[in-house]
């Protein structure tokens, strides 16, 4: 990323005008504004104005879609599973046979979309999740994507020389450990299962969710206790 | 179509950069491209794989931006090519005149909770499977000059079938418009050094979701 993809960086408080402000003074405000603005940002703010103008919308429905993924929907989401996966093994077995459904309750509203397919790390296999296409991923579950999933490294290099991705993370795996990547083409989307750590028993599931990283549900990371036992 | 977003074993693009900010958004505006992008969708202006192949024909200049900024592009393109602003209308900031009604209507408050979750693109089955796992199946040397989803570093190459998930929507006639043409889906896993040639990792097994017309019986 360049600074000039990130403008904003530099004015970060400039928060809907349109709507923060009476009408009588929009337009000299707008025109003030305007000049700090980037170029990037004109034109969302364009967009943005069109799809009200037109009654496509409303600014407040395009805030709370930003503030659900803000503030709801994240990382969290896929940690209770992996916690309820470990400490129930019915539900862990259930979950690895069809996951939208049995991890519905866990989800944001209650709800999971279709065909999540977890898929589990043990010590003969290590799963990896990639979307060398674009950048599909188990939202609902994890959240949006991080800005390295997106990346054109890991699109790139995942599928062809994934040990060399994964030390790049700082993993390294056994030499006969299967390397097992999903590249995520179509609708289905994967979530990784990772090990339980040793060092985690009789720990509450609250205990064991505070310890799963979002990178080791997508298999780029492998989780050990470190340091105090979470409160 | 061969695009500069098929990426899947090119190199040059450097190492992996891991460390993350912790924000979901690096500036405002991405999280509002985001949520324009969500809404028209979720009112039928476009299907997901018509905005799919909207950043795909992007140049790749433009496509080798940032993520957002790729958001952006497509999304004013497809505002203007599927009737719902024209250019003008995107130069001024503003609409000139009154927008046509999309497909499922107005999208309010009420329907954010709906937005935000995935939508399915299983439909009943028109024909029976013709592979079953195990099936070893070729992945076809294929060139559509629109949108597949086929990644070009399978085409050619021999694997297996490992899941069997149903019929669902064409990406490649969807993003056309030429109808959801649902076919079967499958789990198709391939040998790392099929793939990348002999001195490849053996411990590698990589696998696509393949419709059943990327697929030969091999």
């Amino acid at each position: 990323m360049t600074a000039h993809d990130h403008p904003s960086h530099d004015h970060p408080s400039h928060d809907h005008p349109s709507h923060d402000h009476p009408s009588h003074d929009y337009h000299r405000h707008d025109h003030d504004e305007a000049s700090e603005l980037s170029e990037t940002e004109l034109r969302v703010r364009a967009i943005q104005t069109i799809l009200v103008d037109k009654g496509y919308t409303d600014a407040a429905a395009l805030d709370a879609i930003v503030e659900a993924y803000e503030t709801k929907i994240g990382p969290h989401i896929g940690a209770r599973i992996v916690a309820r996966a470990w400490t129930d093994p019915a539900f862990r077995q259930a979950l690895l046979t069809d996951a939208s459904k049995v991890a519905a309750p866990l989800g944001y509203q209650g709800k999971i979309g279709d065909h999540l397919v977890v898929v589990e790390n043990t010590p003969e296999r290590h799963n990896m999740v990639v979307c060398t296409l674009c950048s599909c991923y188990p939202w609902d579950v994890l959240g949006l994507p991080p800005v390295w999933y997106k990346s054109f490294a890991y699109r790139s290099r995942a599928v062809k020389e994934p040990r060399a991705v994964l030390a790049e993370f700082g993993v390294t795996l056994p030499n006969d450990t299967e390397i097992r990547i999903w590249d995520s083409t179509a609708e289905v989307r994967y979530m990784v299962l990772p090990e339980r750590p040793s060092g985690t028993e009789g720990w509450t599931e609250e205990q064991l969710a505070a310890l799963v990283t979002r990178d080791s549900m997508v298999g780029t990371d492998v989780l050990r206790v470190r340091g105090k036992i979470p409160a | 179509m061969n695009g500069i977003h098929d990426m899947g074993g090119m190199d040059g693009f450097g190492a992996v950069d891991p460390v993350e900010t912790g924000d979901v958004f690096h500036a405002e505006w991405e999280g509002k491209v985001m949520a324009a992008s969500r809404v028209m969708g979720a009112i039928g202006a476009w299907n997901i794989d018509q905005g799919r192949y909207g950043i795909e024909v992007l140049p790749p200049q433009l496509y080798l931006k940032s993520y957002y900024r790729r958001w952006l592009e497509r999304f004013e393109r497809a505002l203007v090519n599927y009737g719902y602003a024209d250019a003008d209308e995107i130069a001024a900031g503003h609409a000139l005149r009154p927008g046509k009604m999309p497909p499922r209507g107005r999208f309010t408050l009420a329907d954010v909770e709906r937005t935000n979750r995935r939508g399915t693109y299983t439909r009943p089955e028109a024909a029976p499977a013709k592979f079953v796992v195990g099936d070893r199946v070729l992945a076809r040397n294929m060139h559509p000059k629109t949108h597949t989803r086929l990644p070009r570093y399978v085409r050619g190459h021999l694997g297996v079938v490992e899941r069997v998930h149903g019929c669902h929507v064409l990406p490649d006639t969807a993003a056309v418009g030429q109808g959801e043409n649902p076919q079967w889906l499958y789990t198709v896993q391939f040998d790392g050094r099929d793939l990348w040639g002999q001195d490849t990792d053996p411990t590698v097994k990589v696998s696509v979701e393949a419709f059943e017309p990327y697929l030969e019986r091999a």
